[in-house]
Formats: structure tokens, sequence, C-alpha cells
């Protein structure tokens, strides 16, 4: 069963001609299978964890470990972690000119899968995704997130999901500047991945709206640059009635 | 009426755009065209046509100090049977009835030329395999000039092929009879050092197509001036336009299409790919409709893309229309940038580096390309794109 493990993570960016620590020993192991939701006040460092895992440049890892099955994640680059099976849906996801979607998300699943999909089984696979997702299929001929509105950017986030099939999948802020209508259709796929039972969730949040939808089995409040409390589904209640005033000012002491 | 849409031109970090300048195709050029070098004044490079240009590196071809020698470059001409080729001096007909030199280089060309080269496919004659004219380079000085001509309802195609180290200034005339079907591919495959500087003048018949493809990867300086104008009603020129700028190279297309005549076409489409530092791309692209020229249809598109940091891109379309009787008119001129950021996006979907690279740049000609039309040159020009690219992986 794949884990994914995270170990005391700490994480700097540099901002301002200074370095700034981030991430201060993040802990969080997630199984296949296993939904988690994190959620936390803006500038706590959500976004890091997720972005840091998918190994962006911008960020750097002081100390830590990430494992995925056991190998040495921050040893690997972006794309060898892609292929390991990590995937990080994208709050903002970029355009790529002159790529067509069909052609982008083909050679993805080339990439992932370790070999070319037959072609017309994954015309199929790819209309048919789409089409669970409410997309026109005209969607697959045009440049990769070009002139995409939020939903359409956040679907096309989530078809890559259903297509790349990763082990563990990091959404993250996949609900954020979507309307209902939008955000239940992107939870369905995810809720469609989800239940295959082979893939473990990260899903990074700063509203509860979300786990209307896509019910976690623990929710973490990321605060300060770690984890500040774990809980159940309940622990999400308590957000929403009572917010992040006492984690902000617990995050901001320690 | 509507006036023609304008899309302003993106902009990049990686260096500055000019937006379309107000200045008029008829005030664009600082002197009136003409045969006679001694009619335009040296260049001091704040004039509109020169303004981009790095005329320190032209080797004199605007100034006069450059002088032809000897070993210039070598043409081979290779027809199918029925063709025509030959040497012709200055007192034959043909020479500058598709258009005269409008700047100093171009009229410099024409003032030192020797003989001119002229192909002819006769009338009616519809050629199965490309006329294939080979310049190359042998390391010194040229003036040129080739005239190719089809008589009415003739087909050909033509590919001029540059290769090797020249200074070479040239006009290149292209005479399309009644009906006559012209493609004409010109690749500019110079090596580091070549400066190469020609004005194309088409004249399109009646009811003629002209199709120019021009495709430039090498040289330190290339400026190419394709002009197109019309002898008759009906006439339709396509005009598409593929470079790859690499550091240290400029390479610059200014296109005029001359609406001169009721009821002609055209199309123009340039995609440039620019990467390393101090490379250089410059694309103006004017478009006249005149008085008369009543049912023109015509569009005009630059697409840049900019891969690496410190290139840069100047892309100034320019439309200008003194009738309103048109079918229509357009231009749309855009850069954008290859970042850190979409290497990221797509890296982060299993896509290895160079793949990432490659697929962006493939993607952005691959249309392009496709129109072409002819296999071997295809094949050939996704080789030299892949060349080109990883160059600058390695």
């Amino acid at each position: 069963m794949a884990t994914l493990e995270i170990r005391d993570l700490h994480v700097t960016v540099e901002a301002d001609n200074a370095t700034k620590e981030i991430l201060k020993g993040v802990d969080l192991t997630v199984k296949q299978g296993e939904t988690h939701a994190i959620m936390g006040p803006n500038g706590s460092g959500k976004s890091t964890l997720a972005y840091s895992l998918a190994g962006h440049p911008k960020y750097t890892i002081t100390s830590g470990t990430v494992l995925l099955d056991g190998e040495d994640v921050l040893e690997m680059s972006v794309d060898e972690r892609a292929r390991a099976g990590l995937f990080l849906a994208m709050q903002y996801p970029v355009e790529v000119p002159g790529v067509s979607v069909s052609n982008f998300l083909r050679t993805s699943a080339t990439a992932i899968r370790g070999e070319a999909p037959k072609l017309r089984t994954w015309v199929k696979e790819v209309k048919e995704a789409m089409q669970r997702l409410n997309m026109d299929p005209a969607f697959a001929e045009r440049n990769v997130n070009e002139g995409f509105s939020g939903g359409e950017k956040k679907r096309h986030e989530i078809l890559q999901l259903e297509l790349l099939r990763p082990k563990v999948a990091i959404l993250d802020e996949t609900d954020s500047g979507l309307d209902v209508d939008a955000l239940r259709v992107v939870s369905e796929g995810v809720n469609r991945v989800r239940e295959t039972g082979e893939v473990g969730t990260l899903l990074i949040t700063h509203y509860t709206r979300i786990l209307r939808y896509i019910k976690p089995d623990q929710v973490h409040v990321f605060a300060g640059g770690r984890i500040a409390e774990s809980g159940g589904p309940e622990l999400a209640d308590k957000l929403e009635n009572e917010g992040y005033e006492a984690y902000v000012k617990g995050g901001a002491s320690a | 009426m509507a006036e023609a849409p304008n899309y302003p031109v993106g902009s990049t970090t990686a260096g500055s755009i000019a937006v379309a300048a107000e200045s008029t195709v008829a005030t664009r050029m600082s002197a009136p065209p003409s045969f006679d070098v001694a009619d335009f004044p040296v260049p001091h490079g704040r004039e509109e046509e020169w303004r981009f240009t790095p005329l320190e590196r032209l080797r004199g071809l605007h100034d006069g100090t450059a002088v032809a020698t000897g070993t210039g470059v070598k043409v081979d001409v290779q027809a199918p049977e029925g063709v025509t080729v030959e040497a012709v001096g200055r007192d034959d007909a043909r020479l500058g009835r598709a258009g005269t030199p409008v700047d100093r280089v171009a009229a410099q060309a024409y003032s030192a030329f020797e003989q001119a080269g002229v192909v002819s496919v006769p009338k009616e004659t519809v050629l199965t395999e490309p006329i294939r004219i080979a310049v190359h380079g042998e390391g010194g000085v040229a003036f040129g000039h080739q005239i190719i001509e089809l008589g009415a309802f003739a087909e050909a195609v033509v590919v001029i092929d540059h290769t090797g180290d020249a200074v070479l200034a040239a006009n290149v005339d292209y005479l399309l009879g009644d009906g006559a079907k012209l493609t004409v591919v010109s690749v500019q495959d110079w090596d580091d050092k070549a400066v190469h500087v020609a004005q194309h003048n088409a004249l399109v018949g009646r009811d003629a197509s002209f199709k120019s493809v021009v495709v430039t990867f090498g040289g330190d300086v290339v400026r190419l001036h394709p002009r197109v104008s019309y002898a008759g009603t009906g006439g339709e020129a396509e005009l598409f336009g593929l470079y790859f700028t690499d550091a240290g190279q400029h390479q610059e297309h200014r296109l005029l299409v001359d609406h001169n005549t009721p009821h002609c076409k055209s199309n123009v489409v340039y995609k440039g790919a620019l990467q390393g530092d101090e490379a250089h791309a410059v694309w103006i692209g004017d478009v006249l409709i005149e008085a008369k020229a009543e049912g023109t249809d015509t569009y005009e598109m630059n697409r840049n893309l900019v891969l690496t940091d410190g290139a840069r891109v100047d892309s100034v379309p320019n439309l200008e229309i003194e009738t309103g009787e048109i079918v229509g008119a357009g231009h749309a001129s855009a850069t954008g940038r290859f970042d850190d950021e979409q290497l990221f996006y797509l890296m982060a979907r299993g896509i290895p580096e160079y793949e990432a690279r490659r697929l962006v740049v493939r993607g952005f000609f691959a249309e392009l390309v496709q129109q072409i039309g002819i296999e071997d040159i295809e094949e050939r020009l996704i080789a030299r794109i892949e060349e080109e690219l990883e160059a600058s992986v390695a």
C-alpha cells in the first residue's frame, strides 16, 4: 500500500534578499485510500507544503524527510516525483502557449505510464473523462490553460488527476474561485478517484465548504508552518464555527 | 466597414516589444524607392526603417565600403526539363519589373550586381519537381539579382537555400503571369558569421497565387524585406515565415503587402522562437490597402515565443486602409514567454525538461510547418528546430 511520509520538514524561501522559514517541522503520513484535509489561515504555509512536495525550485528544503513507499522524494527531480506517483493539482495552473490540451495530456500520460497509451482507447478515455467533468470536447484543441476561466482551469486539473491516477494527490485550494456548480463537478471528479481506493489525498483548503462534498478521514489545522492540531471530520465543524483565530495567535507566538 | 481589430502585443519580462507605431506605410521609408544607390543617404540608424538594425554589423553593405570579391557566393540552379535558366545583363526588360529597391542596401545590390540570374517557367508548364537554387557563401562579399518568372497558368515550386558564410546583398524578383501558381521557400541556414540583406519583390498576376515561405535559422545578421504587389484582380498572396533566433543573432523580417488592385487577397503568418542572450528578432508587417483596392481581404499575424532570458522581440504590425469597401482586414501580434513556471507545470506532470521544451516549440511551429506542403522541407525544418533546441539544452 502506497504511503507518503513527511517527517520534520523545514522549508525556506528567499524573499526580499532574506531567507524566511515557512515550514517549521511538518509531520504527516498519508496512506493510499485516505483523505486528509489540511486547513489553515492564509500565509500559514499550506501551499508551500504542496509546492515543496512537488519540487518547485523556489523552495529550499533545509531539513526533514519525505518518503513515498520508502523512496526519498526529496532526491527526485520534479518530473521524477510525478512519475513516482505524486500529483499536484495547482491553485494557479500555468498557461503553456503552443501546446494543445490533447497533446499535453497524451505526452503526460505517456511519461507517467511509461508507454504511449493506445490511441483508440486513449481518445475514448479522454472523451469520457471530459464528459464526466462537463467539459466541451473542443476544449482538447485549446492551448493548455490559455484563456481558461477559473472553473475551466480547475476542471482541467481534475481531468489530469483522473487520467494520470497518482498514488498521492495533493489538491492545493482546488475549491478557491469556484461557484457551487463547478465545486460540485470538481468534487465529484475527486471522489471518483478516491473511490478507487488507490489514491491518498491531501486536500488543502482555506474553507470548509468543499468538505461537504469531499469527506476527509482526518483534518489537520495548519498554522505557523506546522500542523497545530489533528482530528476527525468534527474538527472541520469546529473551524467552521470558531475560525482560525486561536491558531493564528498560537502560531505567531511559536 | 469597421476598424480592423488591433490586438495589442503581450508583454514579456525577457525583452521589450514595440506596439504598432502611429507611422504609416507611406511615411515609413526615409527616401523614395530608387534603383540608384546614390539616391539614398547613408543611414545613421535613427531612420524608421533602420532603427532596429545593428548597422555596425552589416560589414559595410549600407555605406558603400563593402566591395564585391571574386569568391562571394556560388549559385547552383537545378531545374527540371522545360525550365530556362540564364544569366542576363542590365538591359534585360524583366529587371526591376516586380519592384524597385526601397532602401540603400537593396539599391546598393542593384547598382553593384554584374549579371542577374533568370529562371523562367514557360506558360502553362506545370512542374512536378521543385526548382532548387543553392546559394552557398564562400566567405566573400557578393551582390546579387535573381528573377523567377512564371508564364500564364504555369505552376512551380522553388527552393532557395542559403548556406555557408558570406556578406550578401540581393534583390529577388518573382513575376507571376495570369493564373500562375508559385511557391517559394527561402531558407536562410547560414553559418554564424554571415550577413544577408535582401529585398524580395513579388508581382502577382491576375488570378495568380503566390506563396512565400521564409525560414531563417542562421547568420549573424539577416534582414529580409519580402514585398508583394498585384498586377491584376483576383491575385492571392500567402506569406509564411518561421525563424529561430539564437544568442547574438539579429533576424529581421520586414513585410509589405501593397493592395494596389481590387479583389485581391493576402494572408501573412510569421512565427519565431528566440533563445539566448542578445537574440533579437524584428518583425514589421505593413499592409497598405489603396483607395482603388476595393474587395481586398487581408490578414497578418506575428507570434513570438521567447524561450530564455536576454532575448528581445520587436513586433510592429501596421495596417493602413484607404478604402472602406473591403471584405476584411486584420492584424495580430503576440509574444509569449516559456518560463520556469511553465517548465515546472509540465514537469509536474511527469514530462522531462528536454521533452517539455520540445513540446512547446514543436507545438508552436507545427501549424505553420504544415502549411508549407513540401514534405522534405517540412522534415528538414522539424529536424533543424530540434537541433536548435538540443544546442540550447546542452
